[in-house]
């Protein structure tokens, strides 16, 4: 599954109701089928077609599962570390950079535990900023794209923020960058957090409305 | 006062510059206005030192046409005997000069005067300007960039603010965030020394406004949520050589206990209590300190100050009093050894820090002459402290408390209520006072024409939860999820009047916004203060009536002050807002997010509609 994450694909509740509605109808069918075997073949065909219609849209919010891989080691290169829109001469396409946990909820609620226990929300709070800017705005001084943040992380930047790479590994800070993308919805919801286990400080990440990504100047 | 009978007294001082100081202050009470005589007992003990007093804040400028530290005294008083401008003409104010500090970061410091030059520090990144008053539109004098390590931003808890500079002994003297300590010629702006006393990779980072006496510059640490070890340390004001450090946690070796240490209370009393009133080790890391006020009292020769608050704010992992967190440390200014140390919060459960100002008064206290500290907590007790002993004569609440019941006066402790303490895993609700107190570093303004107590504090309370705190050297060291909302009343700011004596509220305006700047008070009778949304106010110090009011650029978190230039007197505050309470803007934070800034955010969602970020200083006369 590509990492670029398509943001009109969410955002409109009414959408997700029905998902929600499709499949617990789908479900049923499943039940009744396998124990009465008393379904007429018409009936038979329209449960199928709304079976596969709800797994294909419950599949637009599920996390592409994965199991016993490696950690990732690659670290962005310098050309994908470019944060001004403006080239002299003709422009250059830089690279996309895909973020290995973007689609993987266990990654990104790593993440979180890491942007707590790191003490990441000592200066960003949930999000909302203090020491730190905002992670949950439209406004990104350094960047929203995978590499930028990570870049972000592991380097630092000269306002403050510590340079991460000696303490944490490579694996640790991608988890943490796809968390900090979670925090403005620009991963898919189906691998944002849903819920927190403390005061309720904010909207879970889950039900945070997508942010679009601007660069904007220090605030 | 007439012109005539100011000029005749400026005359007369300038041909007695150099003589002892007790002619000095014959003179200055000469100056005064009759009606003042009679009230001046105080301000004249606030205005004289004894003649041993190095440097010339004791004699030179012991003047009320000059501002040379941003508390305007030794004593902490802020407060000027000009009258110039009075309760019956100053609605006539009007804006005389303005300048822009060229800064978006909230303003906190104190404008300063001496010797026809108004000088101002920024917030980070420091730039100290000079102003010349003797020309038309105060052209800039000089200006010095001292460039401190913008790394620093990153370990300042609220807001990158700066308290303000001290002009003393022809020196400017400042802090900078990143912990250096500079000193400039005062006429030239060159550098003269710049020492380091802070490390940023420590969390240190230095906010306060230093104070000069004898010869010593004292400067104290910020960083109680990042697990720093508090410290004040005594610089060399001819050489910038560090003299002496007292640590608040650690061996009395360390804090500078000896034997001339004699707490009033047993709670204070006992052998490396820095040490035994902590897990472990946690000492080294207990935060405590000094990032507000220091006053002196030249009679007996100490320095007042209060630490700030333990680290981490989850209390559950530092069991014991924590010492000397939010505590006041009376010490010998040449050596730093300790008097006296009184805990106003052992054990801080909802980061109660002890940095607010001891403002130094001699008064009659129930049949005797007194020498006291007037102190508003940021627990929310006002105390009455017996400066020489030590000893707690009162401790009143001024503000709405919920979180304890009282001071006992017999053993000094402050009486937490078990409920309201702040677990691990759970949320205590409807705390009060919140995490800044029922008054934060505001400093409020005395004057012993009225006897009274102006005090700039805020109405808030919190839902808080602790949290496991994770000690990284460089981060936060906090451990606390804390959401912020306006008390009782639903106003958030208060600009009060407090009878020190009869220990209550004589008068209270009620402030939507937090009031977040300091206060000032003059022998016209008016007090001054700012708001968050830009309103600078003039009250009647007598009644609190609405005098008069302006709107400046941006909220008014700073300190405000007057001096006197050609025999005119003028009223200065620089706008700019931001600090704690004001990050919301400063720093461009995101309200959804309750948490913000220490839970700061969730009390002043509406400050981005009513102030935008800009540093500006105004001047007013009439």
């Amino acid at each position: 599954m590509s990492s670029r994450f398509d943001p009109s694909l969410g955002g409109h509740k009414g959408m997700y109701t029905s998902h929600s509605l499709l499949a617990t109808s789908a479900l049923t069918a499943i039940a009744v089928d396998d124990d009465s075997c008393q379904f007429k073949s018409g009936k038979w065909r329209v449960a199928s077609v709304i079976l596969a219609g709800s797994l294909l849209l419950i599949g637009c919010e599920r996390e592409n599962r994965r199991f016993s891989e490696n950690p990732p080691t690659a670290t962005p290169t310098s050309t994908a570390l470019v944060v001004s829109d403006l080239q002299p001469g003709p422009a250059m396409v830089i690279p996309k950079v895909d973020a290995p946990y973007d689609d993987n909820a266990w990654a990104v609620s790593e993440g979180k535990g890491l942007f707590n226990s790191m003490n990441c929300s000592g200066c960003h709070f949930q999000g909302g900023g203090g020491i730190g800017p905002p992670l949950m705005d439209e406004e990104w001084i350094y960047g929203y794209e995978p590499q930028q943040i990570f870049s972000s992380i592991a380097d630092g930047r000269p306002n403050g923020m510590p340079a991460w790479k000696y303490t944490l590994s490579t694996q640790q800070i991608w988890e943490l960058v796809s968390y900090v993308r979670s925090l403005s919805s620009l991963i898919p919801k189906g691998a944002r957090n849903g819920r927190d286990d403390h005061m309720m400080r904010k909207t879970p990440e889950a039900s945070t409305p997508n942010a679009v990504p601007k660069m904007s100047s220090t605030p | 006062m007439p012109g005539r009978g100011r000029a005749r007294c400026a005359s007369h001082r300038r041909r007695l510059i150099g003589v002892a100081v007790a002619a000095g202050s014959a003179l200055l009470v000469s100056c005064k206005g009759d009606k003042e005589k009679d009230d001046a007992r105080v301000a004249l003990a606030a205005r004289t030192g004894p003649a041993t007093a190095t440097g010339d804040t004791t004699t030179k400028y012991a003047d009320d046409g000059q501002w040379v530290r941003p508390a305007k005294d030794f004593q902490g008083t802020r407060f000027s005997g000009l009258t110039e401008i009075n309760n019956t003409n100053v609605q006539n104010l009007h804006v005389f000069g303005t300048f822009s500090l060229g800064t978006t970061r909230g303003v906190e410091a104190a404008p300063i005067v001496a010797d026809n030059t108004m000088y101002l520090i920024t917030p980070f990144p420091n730039i100290v300007y000079a102003l010349d008053l003797t020309k038309e539109g105060m052209p800039t004098k000089w200006s010095f960039k001292p460039r401190p390590e913008n790394a620093s931003q990153g370990v300042a808890c609220c807001d990158v603010v700066n308290r303000g500079l001290v002009v003393d002994a022809g020196k400017v003297i400042f802090n900078t965030l990143d912990g250096r300590t500079i000193a400039l010629d005062a006429a030239t702006g060159k550098e003269l020394w710049d020492t380091q006393l802070a490390n940023i990779n420590l969390g240190e980072s230095v906010t306060m406004a230093p104070l000069v006496v004898k010869g010593k510059v004292f400067v104290g640490v910020s960083g109680g949520e990042f697990g720093v070890r508090g410290w004040l340390k005594a610089v060399d004001e001819n050489s910038g050589k560090l003299a002496w450090t007292a640590y608040h946690t650690g061996p009395d070796k360390d804090v500078l206990i000896g034997p001339d240490f004699k707490p009033f209370y047993k709670m204070d009393q006992g052998k490396d209590l820095g040490v035994s009133s902590w897990p472990a080790d946690q000492w080294k890391i207990g935060g405590a300190g000094a990032w507000g006020w220091v006053t002196y009292d030249p009679e007996l020769d100490l320095i007042y100050y209060g630490t700030a608050n333990p680290g981490p704010w989850n209390p559950e992992m530092r069991p014991g009093d924590n010492k000397w967190s939010s505590t006041i440390f009376a010490r010998h200014p040449d050596n730093g050894e300790a008097v006296w140390a009184y805990q106003l919060s052992p054990h801080d459960e909802h980061d109660y820090d002890g940095v607010n100002e001891n403002i130094l008064v001699d008064m009659d206290w129930k049949g005797s002459r007194r020498q006291l500290i007037l102190r508003p907590d940021r627990n929310g007790y006002f105390y009455v402290i017996d400066r020489k002993s030590g000893e707690v004569l009162s401790a009143e609440p001024f503000g709405f408390i919920n979180t304890t019941n009282g001071v006992d006066l017999t053993t000094g402790r402050l009486q937490y209520v078990p409920e309201k303490a702040t677990r691990l895993g759970q949320v205590t609700r409807y705390n009060c006072p919140a995490a800044p107190g029922a008054k934060d570093w505001q400093p409020a303004a005395y004057s012993p024409r009225t006897g009274l107590v102006y005090i700039p504090h805020q109405n808030l309370c919190e839902d808080e939860e602790g949290l496991e705190a994770n000690y990284i050297a460089g981060t936060p060291f906090v451990g606390a999820n804390v959401k912020m909302y306006a008390g009782p009343g639903g106003h958030r700011g208060l600009f009060d009047a407090w009878d020190p004596v009869g220990q209550h509220v004589v008068w209270s305006k009620q402030e939507d916004l937090p009031v977040w700047s300091g206060a000032l008070v003059t022998a016209g009778d008016v007090a001054f203060y700012g708001t968050m949304d830009g309103w600078f106010k003039a009250v009647d110090a007598r009644t609190g009536h609405d005098l008069w009011k302006f709107k400046t650029g941006s909220g008014i978190i700073s300190q405000p002050m007057t001096y006197r230039y050609g025999g005119k007197q003028y009223i200065a505050v620089l706008a700019g807002v931001g600090g704690w309470s004001g990050a919301i803007v400063a720093g461009g934070l995101d309200a959804r997010d309750s948490s913000a800034a220490l839970g700061f955010v969730n009390a002043m969602k509406d400050l981005p509609q009513k102030s935008t970020k800009g540093g500006m200083l105004y001047v007013f006369a009439l």
